[in-house]
């Protein structure tokens, strides 16, 4: 491991920020990185194309790690809107809450969220796993096509309304659930992806039998058992 | 788009710093609000005297206004603030308002009370703030605005506070959709309005609901129900404010509470330069729940 390198929003802008960390010098092959003094600003680390890993100091503001690939992001403190918006690979990890949409439209990775996300967490999700250790706010997964949602906490109003592929676990209670969205059975193979989780988001009070399971009836879009493997 | 900002103080001593914070409030949220920005200061409540903010479109008259309200009104003082003035007065509301309307084309009241006073403009919030040297006043809260003009024309009359009555002020991120029918409803209960705009309508909603059940939070749940369209509201009174947002929830808003301070804004970008933020608690209010503070 290279030495850290330090990132200071109050030495740099966000461009300058973002740009280093979109383009890193492959001669020294510095690939850790600290953010000092984000101030809630918006699209840090957006666009990140290759592994390394940026421990973001503080509060972020929208878009933190949109589209990222490959990176492992951590923020120690919370996430505005559209955490993760389009990630297609790597981690997010929030220490404090995310805002609303964490986690729309990703298509791969893991976006763990230590406290809640607020309303339409994974939206229109198609492959990310979310791992939400509180709860999360209404219309979450709505439209959601693939990947995994899993709730340590509640869910609010309309859970999973007009879901497609996406799997919901979901340890505390839905206030209700949204059009086409119905409890399911947890099934051996669902127990053993709740223990994957469990164990990559570090849980320590749920095992996997306290989840409950949540998916489509498929009564709302045409499903055809023949393209199941594409979700 | 627009910014909405708030921060209500739980110690006095801090009341000094009151003009400071929120002046860097408002300049954080210029991004979200170019146009225009505007903001409320509650200060020391005045017992007896009125205080009335007035915009002054048509300066070559006011020397002359000044003459003829000093004549006017009883124990008259006038405070010149940029292109607005703030005369406090023992004369009561329902005299001096009727007055200076009549009379004065190209005044507009922003507002009044005994310990409200307000100031909006046209213009780039960060050369607003500076203009009013709002850096330098002091209250116990205060609530601003900056402006993305949708439902209205970029005037002075559609920028935010709007103060529909005696200490009350509104700011709203969002827009709303059943204003002119509302706002019609309200013309035949006898308010007026003086623009075209939606939040003046949801502020003249909560003025007329709050004048018959005197209780902020049963006005606040009314517009659960009457009001349509997407809204965070910092509704200010002279004792605190309230925040609310609609049940769909789509405009933000963030909150960081510590033993100090209560901040409300769009962003936490906009409180990011507030003294120990980093270890208040920040949380974001819940669709359809009124939060107030200084009851």
């Amino acid at each position: 491991m290279g030495k850290i390198e330090i990132l200071d929003f109050k030495k740099n802008n966000l461009r300058k920020i973002n740009s280093s960390l979109q383009n890193i010098n492959h001669k020294n092959n510095k690939r850790d990185f600290v953010i000092k003094n984000p101030a809630g600003e918006h699209a840090i680390c957006a666009g990140l194309k290759e592994e390394m890993s940026v421990i973001i100091k503080g509060h972020v503001g929208y878009y933190c790690g949109g589209m990222n690939q490959k990176a492992n992001i951590y923020i120690e403190g919370n996430a505005g809107t559209g955490l993760g918006e389009n990630m297609m690979s790597g981690t997010i990890h929030v220490k404090g809450n995310a805002s609303q949409s964490a986690g729309a439209t990703a298509h791969g990775g893991t976006i763990i969220i230590d406290g809640d996300a607020s309303s339409r967490c994974g939206i229109s999700m198609k492959g990310v796993d979310i791992i939400v250790k509180g709860s999360v706010g209404h219309m979450s997964a709505f439209m959601a096509q693939a990947g995994t949602l899993m709730i340590c906490g509640d869910a609010g109003d309309a859970l999973g309304d007009s879901i497609y592929e996406t799997v919901i676990y979901l340890a505390g209670k839905p206030k209700s659930l949204g059009v086409d969205c119905i409890e399911k059975k947890v099934t051996k193979n669902d127990l053993k992806k709740i223990e994957n989780l469990i164990e990559l988001g570090n849980i320590k009070k749920l095992k996997p039998h306290n989840f409950k399971k949540f998916g489509s009836a498929r009564k709302l879009y045409n499903f055809n058992i023949d393209n199941v493997s594409n979700y | 788009m627009c910014g909405i900002v708030g921060i209500y103080f739980k110690k006095k001593k801090l009341h000094n710093k009151l003009g400071k914070y929120l002046s860097g409030m408002l300049d954080n949220m210029s991004s979200r609000g170019p146009d225009s920005a505007g903001f409320a200061i509650y200060n020391n409540d005045t017992k007896k005297f009125y205080k009335y903010s007035l915009c002054i479109n048509d300066k070559s008259i006011i020397n002359e206004f000044e003459v003829d309200i000093k004549n006017k009104f009883k124990d008259l003082t006038i405070k010149s603030v940029s292109d607005h003035l703030v005369i406090q007065t023992l004369s009561s509301p329902k005299t001096v308002i009727p007055y200076i309307k009549k009379k004065y084309d190209n005044i507009l009241i922003v507002g009044y009370g005994k310990s409200i006073e307000i100031f909006k403009q046209v213009g780039n919030p960060k050369e607003i703030v500076k203009k009013f040297n709002l850096q330098n006043l002091t209250g116990s809260h205060g609530i601003g605005h900056t402006r993305m003009a949708t439902e209205s024309a970029i005037t002075i009359d559609g920028s935010h506070p709007y103060s529909t009555g005696e200490d009350e002020c509104l700011v709203h991120n969002g827009s709303l959709s059943n204003h002119n029918n509302l706002r019609r409803q309200l013309i035949k209960k006898g308010k007026t309005f003086d623009s075209f705009n939606d939040t003046e309508v949801a502020a003249g909603y909560i003025s007329s609901n709050l004048s018959k059940n005197k209780s902020l939070d049963k006005t606040l749940k009314n517009c659960l129900t009457n009001l349509d369209g997407f809204y965070t509201f910092i509704a200010g009174t002279n004792k605190g404010f309230a925040v609310l947002r609609d049940e769909i929830a789509c405009k933000p808003a963030v909150i960081a509470e510590n033993n100090d301070y209560v901040a409300v804004a769009s962003e936490f970008q906009a409180m990011a330069h507030l003294p120990n933020v980093n270890n208040a608690k920040i949380y974001e209010p819940e669709p359809g729940v009124i939060y107030t503070w200084g009851k």
